[in-house]
């Protein structure tokens, strides 16, 4: 027989986190967008005069807007990874260790390749990020050390200012803006493929786990099993103590 | 040239044995120096410097190349640079242009070379085919390979003209039969500028000329050793057709209205956006146009690899490392097809497999809310 379980809501990411996430979301969505109308920008019927019309100047000065708040939201998630607690930690993403690589198979066996353990044992589903998760971000921090690069790079001749400027050497490093066009155009694919998969995975989880996965990068919370806690102490307990400390510094 | 009298006179003199006045001289200064990208006060440095330099001694290899550069070179602008500069002055050796030939001229270069060594400026048009030991490209019986070496030995400076010196251009293009070189990967011990363009415009060319003589040093190069006043700015950044850029006017074939009122050549495949030139300021044939001007995009010419990035007529990215066709897009629609296809396909796997813990769950999650109590 089963049994029975307690969950207790666990704030799992801190509202910087969820800035991060959201903010992110909104860059990548506008620059892919912005980034495929440059690529291929679409016939418009105008008889306007150019001195009248700035259409693509403004698809432009978004994409270059949203670069801007992708490059600065990710400072601030390099920042948070030192600062914030232990599922926005750096040392979550630290890839060479034993439990992260058991856990690692775990995810690949129950999750990627569908295999039913004997018996679930829900202590090993992750509360913060799974490690297969882990490696996808360390990827995808790479994949936008990338675009922010070579974005900068074909930005940066046109640039007044010298944060892109810093980025004029990619240019000649690779013969041209050519080359430089390409990898930033492919890399943006990856991004999309990300995204995919990741949305996928979300619902994936919270469908058959239903410990809010979803709604956690929102609220911040996932419910977690009691057995996973030290002491899984009642939520009422802890009201009535703060209650009473109130009471004691008043 | 190989038969002139070897007497050491200056720009000036020549200038004016030529029969220009002094007027045309000081235009001349004027013009070259706005050309070099100088400001109005040292118009007087430019001038002063023709005067009193005595002429470098210039030797101009020919390579593998089509003598596009020497021909944009001849047409620059001013008269003087023709007369001056390229013509009779300068050029100790040119196949093209001397008059002298065979064995004489040969011996004339050797002549210059022992004078004047470390002394002259070495300008290098075409690139060096390295294939099959150099036997692709032989003058005089010798191979291009054996010339460079010997002429850049003593050369104060090489100056690179055109993209095959600097790049390779279409003899290099995929797959490269004759492994066609450009200088820079030969002659790794002295400064080069690398003056690409197929061919480069003439007052570049002869900007770069007159920099070197004025100042007696190179220009400012950038990393990929161009001269920064030709080549820091993207044509696309100095066309006059960029206001109909920026406004999202594009013309969608050669031949649509768009095309006639002079829109954005972007959708046709325009490679100004990518290739670093000073067409869209200085254009040709003195002033009169350039590619973009005339209804015709950049094909890139200066950029290098320009012969395989790409077709000329549309606006495509690569992927890096494949060869083929490898279409971005085309790959990146397709990966993302398969990929929404194998998240499906995963979604009801999970479902099957995991049926039990759901089912169990769903029951659960029911009987819970038949137990609300309200």
């Amino acid at each position: 027989m089963k049994k029975i379980r307690n969950f207790k809501r666990v704030y799992v990411w801190e509202l910087p986190v969820r800035i991060f996430h959201w903010l992110n979301v909104l860059a990548l969505f506008v620059l892919v967008i912005t980034g495929f109308l440059i690529a291929n920008p679409p016939a418009i019927l105008s008889s306007a005069e150019a001195t009248n019309l700035h259409s693509f100047g403004i698809v432009r000065f978004l994409h270059f807007t949203a670069a801007y708040l992708f490059f600065f939201v990710m400072i601030l998630r390099v920042y948070w990874a030192f600062a914030g607690n232990r599922f926005a930690s750096w040392k979550a993403f630290w890839p060479f260790t034993k439990k992260n690589w058991n856990n690692f198979w775990h995810v690949m066996k129950i999750d990627i390749m569908l295999m039913n353990e004997k018996e679930e044992d829900v202590t090993k589903i992750s509360i913060g990020h799974n490690s297969v998760a882990t490696l996808s971000y360390i990827f995808m921090f790479v994949l936008a050390l990338v675009q922010i690069i070579t974005g900068f790079a074909l930005y940066g001749d046109m640039a007044s200012w010298w944060l892109p400027k810093m980025f004029t050497w990619v240019i000649p490093l690779f013969g041209g803006d050519f080359l430089v066009r390409s990898i930033h155009h492919a890399a943006m694919w990856l991004f999309i493929f990300f995204a995919m998969v990741h949305v996928y995975l979300v619902f994936y989880h919270d469908w058959l786990e239903g410990r809010g996965e979803v709604s956690s990068m929102f609220g911040g919370y996932k419910f977690v099993c009691d057995e996973r806690l030290k002491h899984a102490h009642n939520e009422e307990e802890i009201e009535i103590k703060e209650e009473k400390g109130i009471v004691a510094t008043k | 040239m190989a038969t002139k009298k070897e007497v050491r006179e200056t720009y000036y003199e020549s200038i004016i044995k030529q029969g220009y006045s002094r007027r045309d001289f000081m235009k001349f200064a004027t013009y070259i120096a706005a050309y070099m990208g100088l400001e109005n006060s040292m118009v007087g440095q430019v001038a002063k410097s023709l005067e009193t330099t005595y002429r470098v001694p210039v030797i101009w290899e020919h390579f593998q190349e089509c003598t596009c550069c020497s021909e944009s070179f001849i047409r620059s602008d001013h008269p003087i640079v023709a007369d001056i500069i390229l013509d009779k002055i300068s050029l100790d050796y040119t196949l093209t242009l001397m008059a002298a030939s065979g064995h004489q001229a040969e011996a004339a270069k050797k002549a210059t070379m022992e004078k004047y060594k470390g002394e002259y400026i070495l300008c290098v048009e075409g690139s060096v085919p390295m294939g099959d030991d150099g036997n692709y490209c032989c003058i005089g019986g010798r191979s291009a390979k054996d010339i460079l070496l010997e002429s850049a030995e003593g050369a104060k400076a090489i100056i690179a003209w055109g993209s095959c010196a600097s790049n390779g251009c279409v003899q290099a293009a995929k797959p490269n039969p004759t492994n066609a070189t450009p200088i820079h990967k030969i002659i790794k011990n002295k400064p080069i500028i690398r003056v690409p363009g197929c061919p480069p415009i003439g007052e570049v060319m002869a900007g770069v000329i007159i920099h070197m003589v004025t100042f007696g040093r190179l220009p400012e190069l950038d990393r990929l050793g161009r001269p920064k006043a030709f080549y820091a700015k993207r044509v696309h950044d100095s066309c006059y057709r960029r206001p109909y850029y920026d406004a999202g006017l594009f013309a969608e074939t050669f031949d649509d209205k768009n095309a006639k009122d002079g829109y954005c050549l972007y959708k046709l495949g325009c490679k100004g956006p990518m290739t670093y030139n000073s067409c869209g300021t200085i254009k040709w044939n003195n002033g009169v146009s350039y590619p973009i001007q005339s209804g015709h995009g950049c094909i890139g010419c200066s950029e290098e690899n320009f012969w395989d990035n790409g077709p000329f007529y549309e606006r495509l990215a690569k992927v890096p490392g494949l060869h083929a066709e490898g279409l971005a897009d085309d790959i990146g629609k397709i990966g993302a097809g398969v990929l929404a296809g194998g998240l499906v396909v995963h979604a009801i796997g999970a479902n099957i497999s995991k049926r039990k813990e759901l089912k169990s769950r769903i029951n659960r999650g029911k009987s819970n809310e038949k137990n609300i109590a309200s």
